[in-house]
């Protein structure tokens, strides 16, 4: 043994140890890289396809509602519809989910005892672990015709606000951005809460201990040291639910009813979100032109949620930049 | 002064405690009636939908045909066959995706974590990994495709899905990995390094068996989540009702596509065999839940 200490051993010990960590090393780091590039593919080779059909586009791809990819010669689509019932139905999702999340999430830690409160969490997961097919089933033969009441009675008396006026299909079966508004939201709950949950129970115990020594009651002391707190993670959260909703797409599919005329800004349209409407071809993709189009519509949806996720990124981020 | 002399009974100062005032105590119970009530608003879907489901396929799971037959030959409006084509797509290709996404995750994790010193380009792996986890299941699906069919030419396959699914799978092993690597001691790593034990062995020998446990219970996770997505399943491979084993080639059912394919089926079977198939997704990745559960609960990192 201590002859190695001065013999040939030590260097060649180290460099087979340098060789192993320089192997390790670079296997890790080529690793970070795949993930790193594989986003940058995704972006180049939508547009890569995507071009191609833009160029054949015969109408404005922004502004127009029509969708016929059918005849190659004569290509005209535009997502105006599809960007309309993608943001209403997340909107809607976004506006059901985050009071509801938020409330989730102070019940699960500020009320109820830690001990009690596991079980009831592992309850919401379980909401995340449902499939977004069978939301879809669900969505579209039991909970849109048990809608169906209450989407006429909001139409009837409120069909004054153009959010709740007639849309473009039948009320009836409830196939409309209502249902699916309301689906959406159930499916992005999860995530919303184990969010915010995660800020609300850091919220510094020195904070909570004071607000209550100086008499404030339990809502009080949420109010002035929980909620401040937790605010960027819980926007944050809901930032990354939002990015759920713009993207789900079975559950869309199944739910809404495809609509002969186009969309009226109304929660009782039917019709088609991005992800839904490039679902809906997929058997079909088969004439690149025709699938570049769909290709194009995904690209749009991919810089839309890409924009969602770093935006919530960059709240979490200044939020927690601003905690410590 | 006086007046305490005067009144002795008298206190020197009034009470340092007094009631809340009644408009402050109705703001708290309403809050904390509130707060109740969300959670009741959020349980309510779960149980209608769980009892829908249930309800609706308990008795195509009773046939025992059900789980070791396929729909071959079985025509739309016979009660007869079963999803074990579908089972086993969805398996496989969830399996085939974890074979790929778990190394490449793990790697990414210790890069992060052991390597990455909070860097320049740590710190964009970790924002790429934020990014890949909002991609969604169709924009993952469209890349795939517009990879392998319409760039390199090759057919639709089981193959092509399990590669999208890779996309969906990677940040959350990524993420459970770092999180798990991270609660391991710095002790650990600083007594293997004093006996003079190199980085790579430490790690491999060291920091991942004392995170095994929880980085198994995160895999488990992310598979569970990736045997639900539909999106690329609709996109990458054609539906089969008879069995198929090979992944590379041919079309294959998965449970998702077949519900998706049976929905345009009016007959009472097909609605059957909706719900049945609806049920036994629900139960396969509840049981992947169930076992990564069983696991972290029975082995958590002892941090101190």
């Amino acid at each position: 043994m201590t002859d190695n200490v001065t013999g040939s051993s030590p260097p060649a010990r180290s460099t087979g140890r340098r060789r192993g960590d320089g192997i390790f090393r670079s296997m890790t780091t080529g690793s970070s890289l795949v993930i790193v590039v594989s986003i940058g593919l995704i972006g180049l080779f939508l547009l890569i396809q995507a071009v191609p059909s833009l160029q054949a586009n015969t109408i404005n791809f922004f502004t127009s509602a029509e969708w016929s990819t059918g005849d190659v010669g004569n290509l005209a689509f535009g997502i105006r519809d599809l960007l309309v019932v993608t943001v209403l139905s997340s909107l809607l999702a976004l506006a059901i989910a985050m009071p509801i999340a938020m409330g989730i999430a102070l019940f699960l830690t500020h009320y109820l005892p830690p001990k009690i409160a596991q079980p009831f969490a592992y309850v919401i997961d379980l909401l995340a672990a449902v499939p977004s097919i069978v939301f879809g089933l669900w969505g579209a033969k039991v909970l849109g015709p048990s809608l169906e009441p209450i989407a006429t009675f909001l139409n009837e008396n409120l069909s004054w606000i153009p959010l709740f006026s007639d849309g473009n299909v039948s009320l009836s079966g409830g196939g409309n951005i209502f249902t699916a508004g309301i689906v959406l939201a159930i499916m992005i709950l999860p995530i919303i809460t184990a969010v915010s949950r995660e800020v609300f129970r850091q919220t510094p115990a020195m904070q909570i201990e004071g607000a209550l020594a100086l008499g404030a009651t339990r809502w009080e002391m949420i109010r002035t040291t929980v909620l401040p707190f937790g605010r960027s993670g819980y926007i944050a959260g809901s930032m990354l639910g939002l990015g759920r909703a713009l993207g789900e797409t079975v559950a869309v599919l199944i739910i809404l009813r495809s609509a002969s005329s186009s969309s009226t800004f109304s929660f009782f349209d039917g019709g088609y979100t991005f992800a839904s409407k490039i679902a809906s071809a997929a058997p079909e993709f088969s004439e690149p032109l025709s699938t570049g189009a769909y290709i194009a519509a995904g690209l749009v949806l991919f810089v839309f949620t890409f924009a969602v996720n770093a935006l919530a990124r960059y709240i979490a981020g200044r939020g927690k930049a601003k905690a410590s | 002064m006086t007046a305490v002399l005067t009144d002795p009974n008298r206190p020197a100062q009034a009470p340092a405690f007094q009631k809340i005032s009644t408009a402050r105590q109705i703001k708290n119970r309403l809050a904390t009636v509130l707060t109740g009530l969300t959670f009741l608003v959020a349980v309510i879907p779960l149980v209608w939908l769980l009892y829908t489901v249930i309800s609706n396929g308990y008795e195509a799971l009773l046939n025992g045909d059900w789980w070791f037959k396929s729909l071959k030959g079985v025509l739309p409006e016979q009660f007869t066959g079963g999803v074990y084509h579908a089972l086993y797509g969805s398996i496989v290709q969830a399996l085939v995706c974890a074979l790929i996404a778990v190394p490449i995750g793990i790697l990414t994790a210790i890069y992060l974590v052991e390597y990455g010193n909070n860097g320049r380009f740590a710190r964009i792996t970790t924002f790429m990994v934020d990014i890949l986890s909002g991609v969604p299941s169709i924009v993952a699906a469209l890349f795939v495709f517009a990879l392998w069919v319409t760039t390199f030419g090759l057919e639709t396959s089981a193959f092509a899905v399990s590669l999208a699914l890779v996309l969906l799978m990677l940040p959350v092993v990524v993420r459970s990995t770092e999180e798990m690597l991270r609660l391991v001691p710095d002790e650990l790593r600083e007594a293997s390094y004093a006996l003079g034990v190199p980085k790579w062995k430490t790690i491999v020998k060291i920091v991942l068996p004392t995170a095994l446990s929880g980085i198994v219970t995160g895999v488990m996770l992310a598979t569970a989540r990736v045997m639900g997505e539909t999106a690329p399943v609709l996109v990458l491979v054609g539906y089969s009702r008879s069995i198929n084993f090979d992944v590379f080639d041919g079309n294959m059912a998965s449970l998702p596509l077949l519900i998706y394919n049976e929905l345009l089926n009016p007959e009472p079977a097909g609605q059957l065999r909706v719900w049945g198939a609806a049920l036994t997704l629900i139960l396969l990745i509840m049981f992947f839940n169930l076992v990564a559960t069983v696991i972290s609960r029975f082995s958590a990192i002892k941090t101190k």
